[in-house]
């Protein structure tokens, strides 16, 4: 392992690490534009040069090897000479349109403008390279050639990481300009990513740009709930609406990208149909209620009920969209009640998956319901069966309407049969028309919770907005409803309810909020 | 030197012709290469001869070729540069035209010195007789048992492929050339690693230039002792310099390494037309740095030019006298250099037409430059220097730096002025849509 000094101090680092990686291990970021963890080293931004001792020239640290006793400069007056060059020349022709740019406030060219350069413009702005602005050349991309620096990490992605080459570049020298393929257009799955990896204002979301500043955006960590793969995110949020997803770095995960059908899922969060009140169904109609209440009237007729008819007299159905802790809670739930759980995890047929990070199975948490016993079976038949021969006396639908996936017309009379219906949803769909109480919900952008992936990865993700109105998380809703039935004290939060599931449950032994970070742990190995 | 040996072509008439080549001692070399030569033998006498690449780079031969790996399981290509787009230089073109055989001989040799089987010839877009009669060369040697299987009859296979350019300097730079011949845009890589290991295809590869594969026969036929005597000892051997320009004899000359500028302008070519003063010698090829009336006192090879401030480059030897602007001729190599800028880079395709916007409103802008302009070129130039993929960019610098150095009265002449003082003429209508 060769040991080298980088501004001073002195690192050891594993055989084959490039300058700038061996950098970043020590907190020092040496500014780059072209260079991409994710994408092979293009070299040709030059904004990456640092002195290296006993080299007569600037080397480029994205694709200089380290070396025993190599000493590099990041802040001599050399390095900080070939910055302010660097940065003098991809300005000379950018259009500096900042106002009427989308990317400003994380646009690379103004930090490093600001951080590296900070020098009067040499260049008459007549004398500027013109070329094309606003082309959208795909559903989710816009391109501004005059904006681009040519850095070619779009090109890169598509011809590495997708393999579809939809953009290239074209001409020769300043006229360079980055244009689709000859009878292409950018509308492959992971077409967004281009967007993110773009320094600078060149590509630009059709559906985020113009509808925030970014300084205006708070972040929270999240996991992408559009499939089973867990794509670990990062949500743009702002006074509780959602305005993006991002992808959010997972090595073992989705690396840096997710796909555009996720990355758009953040619209299906906040639909028109959200739940805001507890609905208690009243003469007719529902009548907006108070949570205690609501709580108070589905613990008596659960509890009641249970009582009365024995064992089997109440059916859960749990769906892979709830979180682990929702899971857990609603298997106490069902201990309680004596009910009988089916577990659901749905996907449209022939729905878009790949070999890559689109998985076939929709449902963020189908391996979190097996790992806590509940494999996905016929067990809804039955329960449905059940329910449309009056065999069941309550039912309960958390996270899912089966209308809306199965046959509806067979599975109307099941929800109207059963004499207490209970649904927990985000948002009304036509079950919740038969529910007698109605629980609004948290999305998983509105609460603390875990998913499951489909590789056994237990993954975290953080509340990024309230939850509309009176909607409550899951987890609460469900730990206070097994409290008035249980008479034990509800958990306090998503953590002590998931602390309860390590405890109990041995595949997610040993783990717990602190050990699963922000990239998660795999359940398999938890306890090892 | 009374005897002409690159340049045999101007004493035997038709000598591109095979039948012609083999009455006048052709493929000697090349049999006596294979019948008693091990390939170990060839590198250690062209590193023995301290042939030095006649491409511009100057590169010792010999050392190249021995920096392929010794093992590989891997073909050995030899990619040979006839892609002369140095302005100023047509050295190679006289070769590919008038004596291709020779071009032949010298690539068999070394693709045998080298253990390759596969020869590319990546030549200029522009040379369309020289592709065509080196195609013609190509198919007579095949013919003749000289090319292909089994070489005259000593087990030695090689097949050698013409690939024209479609226009672009850049792509002669090396790795320019072979991204260019794996059918990709000309774009030079991030070296390491080298050709010699990572090459055309991902394989180990040389790049050599058609003049200096045009020695390596030469230098089997009389050794390398031989070959060290003509000229320093440091960068030796027959040379072909490119006049062009105010001289009465332009044209492609045939001299020892090491023959003084002077003496190949004033009685090679001829000296100056109408008893006009001299002003300027660009030595090498646009991309070098110009020398003044006065520097012309130095010995034309390699090590000797670059003692003098510049270098030996492809040869190139362009003179100017005093009617000749310099802001314009400077114009003229930056325009060209932002025209085949990559861009790639950003100190490059950025720099490259910043240069010209510059030097264009010194000599056109009509009382918009300024004399700030003059420092501005040199800093501009000095900012690209050292900080690129490949050397485009130290060879747009380069001249700009000198030129401004070494006429800086010129320039801030022409910004006090506001136009130019030699051609007071309106700017011409610009040759490229993009210039």
């Amino acid at each position: 392992m060769p040991t080298l000094e980088i501004d001073g101090q002195r690192i050891e680092v594993p055989d084959g690490l490039t300058v700038i990686q061996a950098a970043e291990r020590l907190g020092i970021e040496i500014p780059h534009y072209c260079w991409h963890p994710g994408l092979s080293i293009a070299g040709n931004c030059r904004m990456c040069l640092v002195e290296i001792e006993k080299n007569p020239k600037l080397q480029i640290a994205c694709n200089t090897r380290v070396a025993d006793g190599m000493v590099v400069h990041t802040t001599s007056e050399k390095t900080k000479a070939a910055q302010r060059a660097v940065l003098e020349f991809l300005l000379i022709n950018h259009p500096i349109d900042c106002p009427v740019c989308d990317q400003a406030g994380e646009c690379k060219l103004q930090e490093y403008y600001m951080d590296y350069d900070r020098q009067r413009s040499r260049f008459p702005l007549p004398a500027k390279v013109r070329k094309k602005k606003a082309i959208p050349i795909g559903p989710l991309v816009m391109l501004d050639q005059e904006r681009c620096i040519l850095c070619a990490r779009c090109t890169r992605f598509l011809d590495e990481v997708t393999h579809t080459s939809e953009l290239a570049i074209y001409e020769r020298g300043d006229h360079c300009e980055i244009e689709l393929a000859p009878g292409k257009v950018l509308d492959n799955p992971y077409s967004g990513n281009v967007v993110d990896i773009c320094p600078v204002g060149a590509l630009t979301s059709r559906d985020f740009r113009f509808r925030a500043r970014v300084w205006y955006l708070e972040r929270a960590e999240s996991v992408c709930g559009a499939c089973a793969n867990g794509c670990n995110i990062e949500i743009y949020h702002r006074e509780g609406r959602i305005f993006r997803f991002q992808p959010r770095q997972n090595v073992a995960v989705n690396q840096y990208w997710m796909c555009d059908a996720g990355r758009l899922s953040y619209r299906d969060l906040q639909g028109a149909g959200r739940l805001t009140h507890p609905l208690v169904r009243g003469e007719d109609e529902f009548v907006p209620s108070t949570w205690a209440s609501a709580i108070g009237q589905v613990a008596g007729r659960l509890g009641d009920l249970a009582r009365e008819h024995g064992p089997g007299a109440v059916g859960i159905v749990v769906s892979a969209h709830a979180p682990n802790e929702e899971v857990f809670l609603l298997r106490r739930l069902a201990a309680a009640l004596g009910a009988r759980v089916a577990a659901v995890s749905w996907s449209p047929p022939g729905a878009f998956h790949d070999d890559f990070l689109v998985k076939a199975d929709k449902n963020p948490n189908t391996a979190g319901l097996r790992l806590q016993g509940l494999a996905p079976d016929g067990a809804l038949d039955d329960l449905l069966g059940a329910a449309s021969a009056g065999r069941l006396q309550a039912l309960v639908l958390h996270r899912t309407d089966p209308t809306t996936w199965r046959d509806a017309a067979a599975v109307r009379p099941a929800l109207e049969r059963v004499p207490c219906l209970v649904v927990l949803d985000t948002d009304r769909r036509e079950a919740s028309e038969y529910a007698d109480v109605v629980l609004p919900i948290a999305t998983y952008a509105e609460c603390d919770g875990t998913f499951t992936n489909h590789a056994g990865r237990v993954q975290r993700f953080h509340a990024a907005v309230q939850p509309p109105g009176e909607a409550r998380p899951g987890w609460f809703v469900l730990g206070e409803l097994v409290s008035r039935l249980t008479g034990g004290r509800p958990y306090e939060s998503a953590e002590a309810t998931f602390a309860a599931l390590a405890e109990e449950c041995a595949p997610f032994g040993g783990l717990g909020y602190g050990p699963l970070g922000s990239e998660g742990q795999s359940a398999a190995r938890a306890g090892t | 030197m009374a005897e002409r040996l690159l340049l045999r072509c101007r004493d035997i008439p038709d000598l591109r012709r095979l039948d012609v080549y083999l009455a006048h001692g052709g493929y000697e070399a090349t049999r006596k290469a294979l019948t008693t030569c091990s390939p170990e033998q060839l590198v250690d006498m062209v590193k023995a001869s301290n042939l030095r690449g006649r491409g511009g780079a100057g590169f010792p031969t010999g050392l190249k070729w021995s920096f392929l790996p010794k093992q590989t399981a891997k073909p050995v290509y030899l990619a040979v540069n006839a892609d002369e787009s140095e302005p100023g230089t047509f050295k190679d073109r006289v070769i590919i035209e008038q004596d291709p055989h020779q071009l032949l001989e010298g690539i068999i040799i070394s693709a045998y010195a080298i253990r390759c089987h596969t020869a590319y010839v990546y030549i200029r877009g522009e040379f369309a007789l020289g592709a065509e009669r080196l195609e013609a060369a190509i198919a007579e040697a095949r013919g003749g048992g000289l090319l292909g299987r089994n070489i005259l009859g000593t087990g030695f296979d090689l097949d050698v492929w013409v690939h024209r350019g479609a226009g672009a300097y850049i792509c002669g730079e090396e790795t320019g050339l072979i991204e260019s011949l794996e059918g990709k845009r000309g774009y030079p890589r991030i070296k390491p690693p080298f050709p010699a290991t990572h090459g055309l295809f991902g394989c180990p590869t040389i790049v050599n230039n058609v003049e200096t594969l045009a020695c390596v026969p030469h230098i089997v036929l009389r050794g390398a002792d031989w070959f060290r005597s003509i000229g320093p000892e440091k960068s030796p051997g027959p040379k072909l310099f490119c006049v062009s320009g105010h001289v009465v004899r332009p044209g492609t000359y045939e001299l020892p390494m090491g023959t003084p500028l002077r003496e190949i302008i004033y009685t090679h070519a001829g000296g100056i037309p109408g008893d006009r003063k001299l002003k300027a010698v660009i030595p090498g090829g646009a991309s070098m740095p110009v020398f003044t009336a006065d520097e012309i006192d130095v010995p034309m090879d390699m090590d000797s030019v670059q003692k003098a401030g510049s270098f030996l480059g492809s040869a190139g030897i362009m003179v100017m006298d005093e009617t000749v602007c310099m802001v314009w001729t400077c114009l003229v190599i930056e325009r060209f250099f932002h025209h085949e800028s990559c861009g790639q880079c950003t100190p490059c395709r950025e720099g490259t037409g910043w240069l010209e916007k510059v030097l264009r409103r010194l000599e056109y802008g009509e009382g918009t430059a300024t004399a700030a302009d003059v420092a501005l070129l040199l800093n501009i130039a000095a900012n690209m220097t050292g900080t690129t993929i490949c050397a485009l960019a130290d060879a747009a610098a380069m001249p700009a730096r000198a030129f401004v150095t070494k006429f800086r009265a010129e320039f801030e002449q022409h910004a006090v002025l506001g136009r130019c003082p030699l051609r007071p003429v309106a700017e011409p209508p610009r040759r490229h849509a993009h210039a």
